[in-house]
């Protein structure tokens, strides 16, 4: 089956900047993405998990977008204003799709 | 005092934090559903604020609602600046995180003031039911002082989208539901009461007291993941401050003249930390600052020594300088 190339772009960041980072991806230009729940991990910053937080300012979660290669920069450039004083990781990955139209 | 201190420590509401806290020393597994404990806190806001709008309905609105929700303000503004200070003093903490940590002591925690309403009711001290409102008001001009003292020394504040950042703390989904309720309760009046008592009058004490046993295990929780994260001075801070919160709640409570609850909910407000909203605040505004500095101090230190020491020793001072019983 013919496939076409993509970047998968993995952005786990803290829950109160989320609105902030996806509102920045659609500026950006993204036009999809999910977002899901972190259960919780270890990092420079501790440990942490999801569980017995009475704060929002606890909690994570990831934000994952398929998009064409040539519109990693400015992705990249987007979140990476919203992202970096923060807690989180950005990974990217190649990837292939199948129906690059709708990416 | 100490027979009010006794009787407290020895009650439902307290001992069951205390079985929180011990679990979560022990590394028990114990924990409470995240959905179950949101459901919780959402009945337990419901009910503070439609209780607080009826009694104000019932009871009517005198000159000083107004008078109290300023001197509420102010004193939600003026804690941090006497919390910086004395941070910079007996702790090695930089002056961001200084101001970080001011903002929580300025602003409250609503839990305290629900267990400090939930002790005056046991113990049949009046208080003025828009002492609610003056929650609600009290939470978001601290996070202003905060970060007027960072962008004053170095700097390092975002000043990028305050104003969102001021519009999610305005109204975020507590003070919504408090000040919603409050509204309710305050139209609806004691016929609206009669019609949901069995649901938020009766069950309300046991409900708080499954809360603080979540509350209890995520206070051990912040104990064992805040060991080593505050020196000393800092610890000290988190036990002294409430003090000092406490002492200008009263000085605010005896000037507008309240009963001896509204001067004893006044301390409460003053001597509590928050650990919900103003955390999330200083995560957008200073994310630079490690959140278990706050979260440690305000949860873990502050948090169980008002609920078990410093609730008893508000109402008493309250009563005996307010005049009542």
């Amino acid at each position: 089956m013919q496939t076409h190339a993509a970047k998968r772009v993995e952005i786990t960041i803290e829950l109160i900047m989320q609105s902030r980072l996806t509102r920045a991806l659609e500026s950006a230009g993204v036009t999809g993405y999910t977002i899901l729940p972190v259960l919780g991990g270890s990092g420079r910053s501790g440990a942490w998990s999801r569980s017995g937080q009475v704060t929002r300012a606890s909690g994570m979660v990831q934000v994952i977008c398929i998009i064409r290669p040539e519109k990693l920069d400015p992705l990249l450039d987007a979140a990476f204003a919203v992202v970096e004083p923060h807690i989180g990781v950005v990974t990217v990955t190649d990837t292939q799709v199948l129906r690059a139209e709708r990416f | 005092m100490l027979e009010l201190a006794a009787a407290n420590l020895l009650s439902p509401i307290v001992l069951s934090f205390v079985l929180g806290l011990g679990a979560a020393l022990a590394r028990s597994d114990l924990s409470i559903p995240e959905a179950a404990a949101k459901a919780m806190s959402l009945y337990l806001l419901f009910a503070i604020g439609f209780k607080g709008g009826v009694s104000v309905a019932d009871h009517g609105v005198d000159g000083t609602l107004a008078l109290a929700l300023i001197g509420g303000i102010i004193l939600s503004a003026g804690l941090p600046l006497i919390a910086f200070a004395l941070l910079r003093i007996v702790s090695g903490l930089s002056p961001t995180e200084a101001a970080a940590v001011a903002a929580h002591y300025g602003s409250i925690s609503i839990v305290t003031f629900v267990a400090g309403t939930a002790v005056l009711e046991g113990r049949g001290i009046p208080s003025e039911g828009y002492m609610v409102a003056v929650a609600a008001a009290m939470e978001a001009p601290a996070i202003l002082t905060a970060l007027w003292l960072v962008a004053r020394g170095a700097g390092e504040t975002r000043s990028q989208g305050r104003g969102e950042l001021m519009h999610e703390v305005l109204l975020n989904g507590s003070i919504v539901l408090l000040i919603g309720a409050f509204v309710i309760g305050w139209i609806t009046g004691p016929a609206g009461l009669s019609e949901i008592d069995s649901f938020i009058v009766a069950p309300f004490k046991g409900v708080l007291c499954l809360f603080l046993l979540d509350m209890g295990i995520v206070a051990g929780r912040g104990m064992r993941a805040g060991r080593g994260v505050l020196d000393r001075g800092a610890l000290a801070f988190g036990l002294f401050m409430p003090l000092v919160g406490a002492a200008a709640g009263l000085a605010v409570g005896l000037a507008l003249g309240m009963m001896p609850g509204g001067v004893a909910l006044f301390m409460v407000l003053g001597a509590s930390a928050s650990y919900i909203a103003v955390p999330a605040a200083m995560r957008v505004a200073l994310p630079q600052v490690n959140p278990a500095v706050y979260l440690t101090l305000s949860l873990a230190v502050t948090f169980p020594f008002n609920l078990t020491l410093g609730l008893p020793l508000y109402v008493t001072i309250a009563s005996a300088l307010a005049g009542g019983g």
